[in-house]
């Protein structure tokens, strides 16, 4: 053995914590506003609005991260726009995950009953505000299991910008790896450190789920 | 500094990307058969009686949802092999995917055997059947029909985790991307020409699934035909269900 695993190298992993969360806070943060305006266009009345809404999503559901994060990271910087690390992983994530829950979003604006619209129109609102004042309140309640789920997702994902160099939780195993050669010791520490921020959002996300169900039954 | 794409210069390497495309599809092809296989057995053993048996499995299951691929890659690539179990990179990888997605299919599948009514069961223990029959005809088969949306949108994002095997060198389609890009140095067009390629896998797989589905589950064909003919459009609430149970279901890879 070169050295031994000491107090030091668990203290880098947990400060690397922190950028995990960085990343993952930005992710989710630039996702929901685009997820948001995704879901919008996707249940508009225009045609030329949906369409656009449903290729992008149907097209950003079939690639993988991995390669979003190589073409904003690797392909634009042959073109002379070299991105920091965090702003490509970043702006890469938020594609990501604007498409994921704008699809979500929209299953749960959709599965808001009909009359709900019909008797926002009866009382004249406008389409704004019917979904602000109607519908976007019920669709929140439905929406928050899967949204906190994804958010799972996202921090799970975040693990990837360690591909193209950003320093976050498995990066920094990744590093320490490289020096003392006890894989197995540290990515179990890694998994376990992923572990310990997952897992109590997943319950949390349970939890909620079960209790909508309560209500609605 | 000019912005113009060359894809001619990728033209030679048609061949590899391809190779690369179909090494992916098999992987996630073993990856899923395996995997959904393993976890039918680990939802009924999760529902199962013995305790311990059923704690095991959600201890397992847990531990595989909340933690991230790569690490889980990493694990058992570089950590086993540190502890003197080498394997090949592509059997490590096709091992860390079936790992994976039987955890996710289990929790899939026991949603749907969750689902099944309590008096059917009920009813075929009376007939008389034995408890093999009762698991295969009246709990699984009608469980997978309902939950097989949720179960192919999970294949997908397994095939898309498969990009990551590229980071213990498996040379799949993302790796055959790092090549050729350090070949040609025209990375972005090699990234765009494999999103397509991606593109194209996923539709493909979504066609395959459909195709199975419409095979496999014939009664689905004739509850929408009956349906049709009696004037009513689709299924009203069940629509609504799958939906719910997609967006559902997206959430907790």
């Amino acid at each position: 053995m070169i050295g031994n695993f000491s107090w030091t190298h668990l203290i880098y992993l947990a400060q690397s914590i922190w950028w995990t969360l960085l990343l993952s806070l930005i992710a989710f943060l630039l996702g929901s506003i685009g997820g948001f305006g995704i879901m919008l266009a996707r249940i508009s009345p225009r045609r030329w609005l949906r369409l656009p809404a449903l290729l992008y999503i149907e097209s950003i559901q079939g690639i993988p991260l991995l390669i979003l994060l190589f073409i904003v990271y690797y392909g634009l910087s042959v073109y002379g726009f070299a991105l920091p690390a965090l702003v490509a992983a970043g702006l890469a994530m938020m594609v990501y995950t604007s498409a994921y829950l704008g699809d979500i979003w929209r299953g749960c604006v959709e599965a808001m009953p009909k009359p709900q619209w019909e008797a926002a129109e009866c009382l004249s609102l406008t389409r704004w505000q019917t979904l602000r004042l109607v519908i976007i309140p019920q669709a929140l309640r439905l929406s928050l299991p899967p949204t906190v789920g994804f958010l799972v997702q996202v921090i799970k994902m975040t693990s990837l910008a360690s591909v193209i160099g950003f320093v976050e939780l498995t990066r920094a195993g990744q590093i320490i790896n490289n020096s003392i050669f006890q894989p197995f010791l540290i990515f179990s520490l890694v998994g376990a450190f992923y572990f310990a921020l997952c897992y109590p959002l997943s319950r949390w996300s349970e939890a909620m789920e079960n209790k909508l169900n309560v209500g609605n039954r | 500094m000019s912005f113009s794409l060359h894809f001619s210069d990728l033209l030679p390497y048609w061949p590899v990307f391809l190779e690369g495309a179909w090494l992916t599809l098999k992987m996630t092809g073993v990856a899923v058969v395996v995997g959904v296989s393993v976890g039918t057995l680990v939802a009924f053993a999760k529902r199962g009686r013995r305790k311990w048996l059923s704690k095991a499995c959600s201890v397992y299951i847990d531990a595989v949802r909340n933690t991230p691929f790569l690490v889980q890659l990493f694990l058992l690539y570089f950590g086993l092999a540190s502890l003197g179990i080498h394997m090949p990179t592509f059997a490590a990888a096709v091992l860390a995917m079936i790992i994976n997605i039987a955890a996710y299919a289990a929790e899939i599948i026991r949603a749907g055997l969750e689902a099944v009514p309590r008096g059917q069961i009920e009813a075929a223990e009376c007939l008389g059947l034995s408890r093999w029959r009762i698991g295969w005809h009246v709990m699984l088969q009608p469980s997978i029909e309902k939950v097989y949306p949720a179960l192919t949108s999970q294949f997908l994002l397994m095939m898309q985790a498969s990009a990551m095997a590229s980071q213990i060198s498996a040379e799949e389609l993302t790796a055959i991307a790092n090549t050729v890009q350090s070949d040609t140095f025209r990375s972005l067009e090699t990234y765009i020409v494999v999103a397509c390629l991606y593109l194209a896998l996923s539709l493909l797989v979504k066609l395959l699934a459909w195709g199975l589905g419409e095979y496999f589950f014939r009664r689905r064909r004739a509850i929408r035909r009956a349906a049709a003919q009696a004037g009513r459009k689709q299924p009203g609430p069940a629509a609504a269900d799958a939906t719910v149970i997609g967006a559902g279901k997206r959430r907790t890879t």
